[in-house]
């Protein structure tokens, strides 16, 4: 294979990269008036690498010697962490205009831009290096990004702490990693399925341990999910909606990958690592959430919550269950950006954001169409039916039940209720009691559009949709197959 | 009528009306609401009239499927509509039940009216998919679907406690459900279909029928509701507004009857009869206990909600009669209650409006200020006592003959449940409508206007042509009941009464022929 063709196959990083380059020294030039510019044409690079996709990159196979994965696995990924992050920053610039003396500057878009890259190349590694170097390129774009707005002590402390604690992380990771290179002799993902089809080792055991708990971490799953309500809280509205969507999706695909494909042999060894923290994340995703009193930190847990379910699809560890988990994914995703853009439309009456839920009281009657849109959302993450979260749940239980993990199945199911609990709390909050003082401010058309395609996308319309999404999940799953 | 989706249409029609409710004023809504309700119910007597009956009438009639949310492996969801008489008799059930409630919210929602309204064809859409759906799934999503709709009607205009009472109302059903939901996975993947009729003949393995028949009972338990889960109910009742009330316990309590019928039974009849000592022991104990806890009563409302405990609990026996009488039975005391008991909510409704209290002591001596209500009133009341000449009376004897054909005590028992409900309702009746009229606020009270006569007066009519005349009622159901029974009579358990028929008079002469009584019909 010549180096073109393995060069388009990664044409969507590379796309992203030198477009992230190119608009870095633009805001280099430009300074702060050029963050209207760069944003543009940093949804215009996403969407080019959205395109790119349609060529190699998503049926060329191994590149660079295995470092490198272009299938539709991958693609499928991409295609959700691309739109997540363009959004993150369509919302960015009204957020930006009332916090005091924190402008959005140029730089905003070009770190998204560059953590998407970094993503992008986590769900595309073939090889634990690959894995790390695009995990490392994420995650410290990332923790810039926490801290964006600097005169805000909350930002800071979100920066600082995601940065110590991703430090953390990626430190066990690489302990991992160490172990199972120093025990199988490879760092390519298929090397090291052989060496765990080859036997059992105490030290290839330790390597996948670490290694899924350097993955948990960076995907927000119980017992390693400390850092998130507060980074979640902390961060500008417009970066944790960046923070709930696209991370968490190349964190996911990411150890989907890892868990299959190297990993795929040792399977009843993983499996027991993953159903723990499934239920682990479900059960106190769905107890923790209920006594807040912050959205944010609300949806933190809540993301928490569904990383859980997400995770009940790779336990199956079939192909049913990894297309369970890219649909539940996708839903996700949705539901957790519109919920995000909900929030930003906050505004008290000097403009400025509020993040009580208090303050949605009475919503239904001062702005009945948000709150519609909110109850849509709220509905979708307690997976009540005619939503569409209903079938992202009912596709990794789904797999579940395929693959026999009943009791997995009925505990996960019925804590779903304590979830139901708090999403409803937000409804009734709305719905139910007297309207505090309305929020101000218009929704401008971008946000407004953003809005009713996501709150569209989840309504029972959206199951129109699962014809495309279950043909093109099953193509994604079989691809690590 | 082949080929025309009728059921889609009346699905269709709450939809868009629900719609245009909330892009209307106040009053726009309530007539968008009354006119879709009122033509879905003419639908559903067009249905009615083109039903097959008779024995070369097909099981399942205006049945539909598109396969619109297929995916290329595992699972899938179909839209799959058509119904039998069961569920035809429960969809006219609501299609009546819908613009009635519509025109008792007509004054007493004030606020939000456009909200209401939508919220209320979004159940009827609900409950009529409910009753449709010929995917396990698409039941599902409907069944489950039913809750965010009725969760707003009682937490927005809903009374003093009408937060908690959604709360628990939403969380009782929901955590019901979703063990039903992994037993409706595994059986769609054993069967390879999620085709309702065809698996109600697949066969599954006794064992697991057993722990499916559990999961499934979680949910329609909670829903009927069965002793002990039924806590739910009273306070959901009493906080709903009127018409919630109505379509609370005039449609979505026969949810989980249904779903007895249409699943648990004929899909697991094994379990069924394995596990039959379960639902009578709990029926026993509900038709007893709640009785006596509507006797104690003293808000209407929560007395109303108790009998409806106490009437499903004999809905729930005479379904695991096992026997047509049992289900036949069961049947009609679910439409003969989904028919009095929303009556008697909005009898209640009708002085709530006067007087703004439920308290019984508050009233008195209706009769003589308002006799054309006490008059209905009484009628709903005989009703529920299962008077002959009413709708409950046929339900109730056949059902418990059906009962005591299998358990003679459990027969005994649910028996005694009539004679407590005339206690309860009769001595409510005797406090809030005879006795004097002493009370100036109750004698300012003015009778029933032309709106609620014409509410009720449909409802008393249908109650006693249900009482005189059962047959229209019955035969629909007929050839559904047949076959269910035939498949359960491999499991059908033998019964402790013992029925013997009478020996005519034994012949003088010729041993041989004494020798088999039964067949005498055969000579």
């Amino acid at each position: 294979m010549d180096y073109s063709t393995q060069l388009l196959m990664s044409l969507p990083e590379l796309v992203l990269a030198v477009g992230a380059i190119l608009l870095m020294l633009v805001a280099a030039w430009g300074g702060q008036a050029s963050t209207r510019l760069v944003s543009w044409t940093s949804v215009a690079v996403l969407v080019g690498a959205g395109i790119a996709l349609a060529g190699p990159a998503s049926a060329g196979g191994e590149a660079f010697g295995g470092l490198y994965r272009a299938d539709m696995f991958a693609a499928f990924a991409k295609v959700l962490i691309f739109a997540a992050a363009a959004v993150s920053i369509l919302i960015a610039p009204r957020f930006f205009q009332r916090t005091s003396g924190d402008d959005l500057r140029p730089e905003y878009p070009v770190l998204i831009l560059l953590s998407a890259a970094g993503m992008g190349i986590m769900v595309s590694a073939g090889d634990l290096l690959t894995l790390y170097v695009g995990l490392e390129l994420q995650s410290l774009a990332a923790y810039v990004l926490a801290s964006f707005m600097r005169r805000d002590t909350r930002s800071a402390e979100a920066g600082l702490k995601y940065f110590v604690l991703g430090a953390l992380a990626s430190g066990i990771l690489l302990y991992g990693i160490s172990l199972v290179y120093g025990f199988s002799g490879t760092t390519l993902f298929d090397g090291i399925a052989d060496a765990y089809a080859g036997g059992r080792s105490i030290g290839l055991m330790f390597g996948l341990v670490f290694v899924f708990a350097g993955l948990a971490f960076k995907m927000s799953a119980v017992p390693f999910h400390m850092w998130t309500p507060d980074v979640y809280e902390g961060a500008p509205t417009p970066v944790t909606a960046f923070f709930a969507s696209a991370p968490k999706v190349a964190a996911l695909a990411l150890a989907v990958r890892v868990a299959i494909e190297a990993m795929g042999p040792a399977l009843h060894d993983w499996r027991q690592i993953v159903i723990f923290a499934a239920l682990a994340s479900i059960l106190l995703g769905a107890v923790a959430a209920i006594g807040q009193n912050n959205i944010k930190r609300l949806l933190a847990y809540s993301s928490i919550n569904n990383v859980g379910f997400a995770l009940i699809g790779l336990a199956a560890g079939t192909e049913r269950g990894v297309a369970g988990v890219l649909v539940y994914l996708t839903i996700y995703v949705v539901m957790t950006l519109g919920s995000f853009l909900v929030v930003l439309q906050m505004r008290n009456a000097e403009g400025e954001q509020v993040e009580t839920i208090a303050s949605l009281s009475g919503m239904s009657r001062t702005r009945p169409g948000l709150a519609l849109a909110l109850a849509i959302f709220m509905f979708s993450l307690a997976g009540i039916p005619p939503l569409f979260g209903f079938y992202a749940k009912f596709a990794v239980f789904e797999a579940a039940v395929a693959a026999g993990l009943f009791p997995l199945a009925v505990v996960g199911i019925a804590a779903s209720t304590i979830g139901a609990f708090y999403y409803l709390k937000i409804v009734k909050t709305m719905y139910f009691d007297d309207p505090a003082p309305a929020f101000e401010g218009r929704t401008d058309l971008v946000e407004g559009g953003l809005i009713v395609l996501t709150a569209a996308f989840v309504s029972p319309l959206g199951y129109l949709l699962i014809p495309v999404l279950g043909a093109w999940t099953t193509l994604a799953a079989k691809a690590l197959f | 009528m082949s080929g025309f989706p009728i059921l889609t249409l009346m699905l269709a029609v709450p939809a868009v009306a629900a719609v245009a409710c909330l892009f209307a004023n106040a009053q726009a809504a309530r007539w968008i609401a009354l006119i879709a309700t009122l033509v879905d119910f003419a639908l559903g007597i067009v249905l009615w009239a083109n039903f097959q009956v008779g024995p070369d009438a097909p099981q399942w009639q205006f049945v539909e499927y598109a396969a619109l949310f297929g995916k290329p492996e595992g699972v899938n969801i179909a839209w799959a509509m058509g119904i039998d008489g069961y569920a035809l008799m429960l969809i006219m059930l609501s299609v009546f039940l819908m613009p009635i409630c519509i025109g008792a919210s007509w004054q007493a929602i004030e606020k939000r009216v456009p909200e209401y309204m939508a919220a209320m064809l979004a159940t009827e859409l609900l409950m009529i998919g409910t009753f449709a759906a010929q995917d396990i799934f698409l039941f599902y999503f409907f069944f489950e679907g039913g809750l965010i709709p009725m969760f707003l009607i009682i937490g927005i205009w809903g009374g003093a406690n009408r937060i908690y009472a959604s709360y628990k109302f939403f969380l009782y059903t929901l955590l019901g459900s979703l063990v039903m939901l992994i037993a409706m996975l595994y059986m769609a993947m054993d069967a390879g279909t999620s085709s309702i009729p065809a698996l109600m003949a697949h066969d599954f393995p006794a064992q697991v029928q057993t722990w499916l028949w559990l999961a499934f009972f979680a949910s329609f338990a909670v829903k009927m509701p069965m002793w002990p889960v039924h806590t739910w109910l009273p306070d959901a009742h009493v906080q709903a507004p009127t018409a919630g009330s109505v379509i609370l316990a005039g449609v979505l309590l026969k949810l989980g009857g249904y779903g007895f019928l249409r699943f648990s039974l004929p899909m697991f009849p094994e379990a069924s009869a394995q596990l039959m000592w379960l639902v009578f022991a709990l029926s026993c104990v509900a038709v007893v206990y709640t009785s006596l806890v509507a006797l104690v009563q003293s808000d209407m409302k929560k007395l109303i909600a108790y009998s409806s405990v106490a009437h499903m609990a004999i809905v729930t026996m005479g379904l695991f009669a096992f026997n047509e009488q049992g289900i036949d039975g069961a049947m009609m005391v679910m439409l003969g209650h989904g028919l009095v008991s929303g009556a008697l909510f909005l009898c209640v409704g009708v002085i709530y409006d006067r007087l703004h209290t439920r308290e019984i002591d508050r009233y008195g001596g209706l009769a003589i200020n308002m006799p054309r209500y006490a008059t209905l009133f009484l009628l709903f009341t005989m009703a529920s006592v299962g008077l002959p000449g009413t709708s409950n009376f046929v339900g109730e004897f056949l059902g418990l003959a059906g009962v005591y054909k299998v358990s003679t005590l459990t027969a005994l028992i649910g028996t005694t449940g009539i004679i407590l409900g005339a206690a309860y309702m009769l001595w409510l009746f005797r406090r809030v409508v005879w006795g004097d009229l002493t009370k100036d606020d109750v004698r300012a009270m003015p009778d029933l206007s032309l709106r609620e006569i014409a509410l009720l007066g449909p409802i008393a009519a249908a109650v006693l042509w249900m009482g005189v005349y059962p047959d229209s009622f019955l035969k629909p159901m007929q050839a559904d009941t047949a076959r269910l029974v035939e498949r359960l009579s491999r499991a059908a358990p033998a019964g402790d009464s013992k029925p013997t028929p009478g020996h005519p008079a034994a012949p003088k002469h010729g041993d041989a022929h004494g020798e088999a009584p039964a067949h005498g019909g055969a000579h």
